[in-house]
């Protein structure tokens, strides 16, 4: 962790070594703690060579879906002659993650130099960081930290004394949830309402500006300098359970734990140790009732569910949700589910862009009939009605924030049903003239 | 243009220092729209919110229509499309600190700044309080935005304290 606390004995503390270690965010600073070696190192490598080793080291995207770095790094094409694009997406704002944001306010300079590492491996010679208009502190800090490294000569036309160009360009938005969705931010750089594309063409033939363009979120690029320098066998041993996620990942813990904060761990550690141990347990006299393990899109598990989950892509799965961005909210016995559900459900209904009917008329739906629950006015059939919508927000938009909206409201009402239906119970009795 | 604008003359914004900030931003980008979220973050910097002409222009020095621009501005919804108080308060209060209390926060903020009321300006023209969807600080709830500062675990107790930094 770091900040606000020590690190925990149970963490890995490989992102998150200097956290709350303000002498880390100068050039100088990081120099002295070992940083800009990966990037001199990476630059006397080919870029192909630089894939293999990510590839090798089975890290895979931290901002939520989870796919293979390394397999999205190779499907850029070679010598087409476009200029390609590396964006890393600072768009943080899935309820329940803020891992991101801490990257950037300790060690700016450890996200700087993954995304000159990562530019240089897709033959970008710009690469955009797309930092959510919220974060000014982490804004302030990273356009510090980039000047620093272009002063320095990390950045430029001559990256490291190496004659290669990266340039990498802050771009701030400007409060929209949505365009943490990938072709959604790039609409909002290229300065235009931030409605998802749809795909394909994917990003890699048709992505930033029409070109070729990869997308990477904040952690996942400050993990590659650590696997070149140590090496994609050190990575991968970073596992303790399934093999298909390896290494370490920040979890984002918040909600009614003693301790909220970031905790690293290595992936495939038990959830109950994360919170139990390293979060300190629930508040005096409180217990378990439900966790959302990866940021507000999941589904909600039951404290049943979370007792003998495993930390990992596959772990959380097998529960029936999903690891997501490892933004868990954790809540005991005194949460009222039903009004923690509508709360998340008016979150995504503010959030729709719009552009898809499901989306757009889903969402609001999907609030409208919670709060008429909530006031007491609801009908036994509502229940039924919230899920005749979730079925019809899932896998018919372009983007998959009205799935989003869904999850919640189908595990919610099937894993604590008795507390929706003690809201209907409460319905006025009809008033007789 | 209606009476009242006419009136109140509208000082450009891109001129001078600006200016030269916002051509320094043409050379990292291979269009100029954009600079559009750029320009606009730009106007708000000067005058507190993004007036009509404001919008126009942007359009014009981009070399977009202004209905386009004005198309982006209501997307996004940290541009101000009205005036605001002096200091603009975003309390965050989706469901990870909503069930840690920020509705409380909220309520504080709203009666010690005498707003009262979500997106009203108080009577001395001091604050507007804003409702905001996650600020991305969830294990630290409340956070709260005051104009650029970003300010962790704030309380109902904390609130008072609070606000006197902000004249």
């Amino acid at each position: 962790m770091g900040y606000p606390h020590p690190s925990h004995p149970k963490e890995t503390v490989v992102l998150s070594r200097h956290f709350g270690d303000a002498g880390a965010r100068t050039y100088q600073g990081w120099v002295e703690r070992g940083g800009y070696q990966a990037l001199k190192q990476a630059l006397g490598m080919t870029p192909d060579a630089i894939i293999e080793v990510v590839k090798a080291s089975g890290l895979r995207g931290r901002g939520g879906a989870g796919f293979p770095t390394g397999l999205k790094w190779s499907f850029m094409p070679k010598g087409d002659g476009k200029p390609h694009y590396l964006v890393c997406n600072a768009d943080e704002s899935e309820p329940g993650t803020f891992k991101d944001r801490e990257i950037m306010r300790w060690t700016p300079h450890a996200l700087i130099e993954g995304v000159a590492i990562g530019a240089y491996a897709i033959g970008a010679e710009r690469a955009y960081i797309y930092i959510r208009g919220e974060f000014t502190e982490p804004y302030a800090i990273m356009a510090q930290a980039v000047a620093e490294a272009y002063a320095a000569g990390a950045l430029g036309d001559n990256a490291l004394g190496s004659g290669k160009r990266i340039d990498i360009v802050l771009h701030r938005g400007a409060g929209a949830y949505i365009c943490g969705e990938e072709t959604a931010l790039m609409n909002s750089i290229e300065g235009k309402r931030g409605n998802p594309r749809v795909k394909p063409p994917f990003p890699a033939q048709a992505g930033l500006f029409g070109m070729p363009t990869t997308i990477n979120n904040v952690e996942t690029l400050t993990a590659v300098p650590h696997i070149l320098t140590r090496g994609a066998d050190w990575y991968k041993g970073l596992c303790l359970s399934s093999p298909k996620s390896t290494g370490t990942k920040l979890f984002s813990v918040c909600g009614h734990v003693q301790r909220p904060g970031n905790y690293e761990i290595t992936m495939g550690t038990p959830m109950m140790t994360l919170i139990d141990e390293m979060c300190g347990g629930m508040r005096p006299g409180r217990t378990l009732k439900a966790v959302i393990p990866g940021g507000s899109s999941v589904p909600i598990m039951s404290a049943e569910e979370a007792r003998d989950c495993l930390l990992d892509y596959e772990g959380v799965v097998a529960k029936g949700s999903m690891l997501g961005s490892a933004g868990m909210i954790v809540m005991d016995d005194s949460t009222d589910m039903v009004r923690m559900v509508l709360r998340l459900a008016k979150f995504y209904a503010h959030e729709s862009c719009a552009q898809c009917t499901q989306c757009r008329e889903g969402t609001a739906w999907t609030v409208k009939i919670l709060e008429r629950i909530v006031a007491g006015e609801g009908e036994a059939k509502d229940l039924d009605l919230l899920f005749d919508l979730a079925e019809n927000m899932t896998g018919k938009t372009i983007c998959v924030l009205s799935d989003s909206c869904a999850a919640p409201v189908v595990s919610g009402i099937n894993k604590f049903r008795g507390e929706f239906e003690a809201y209907l119970a409460r319905r006025r009795a009809p008033a007789v003239a | 243009m209606s009476a009242a604008h006419a009136s109140a003359p509208y000082e450009p914004v891109f001129v001078g220092a600006t200016k030269q900030k916002l051509e320094a931003l043409f050379a990292k980008y291979p269009t100029r729209q954009a600079c559009l979220l750029p320009a606009l973050w730009m106007v708000q910097e000067a005058r507190g919110w993004i007036p009509e002409q404001g919008v126009a222009e942007v359009a014009d020095v981009l070399g977009l229509t202004p209905a386009y621009v004005k198309g982006v501005v209501t997307f996004y919804t940290m541009y101000h499309q009205h005036p605001m108080g002096r200091h603009v308060i975003q309390v965050c209060t989706t469901s990870p600190c909503g069930i840690c209390g920020a509705e409380d926060t909220l309520q504080a903020l709203l009666t010690h700044t005498g707003c009262q009321e979500l997106g009203r300006t108080s009577p001395d023209g001091r604050f507007t309080v804003v409702e905001t969807e996650c600020l991305g600080a969830c294990g630290f709830a409340t956070p709260v935005l005051i104009d650029d500062d970003f300010i962790e675990s704030v309380t109902p107790e904390r609130v008072p304290g609070l606000l006197q930094r902000y004249a």
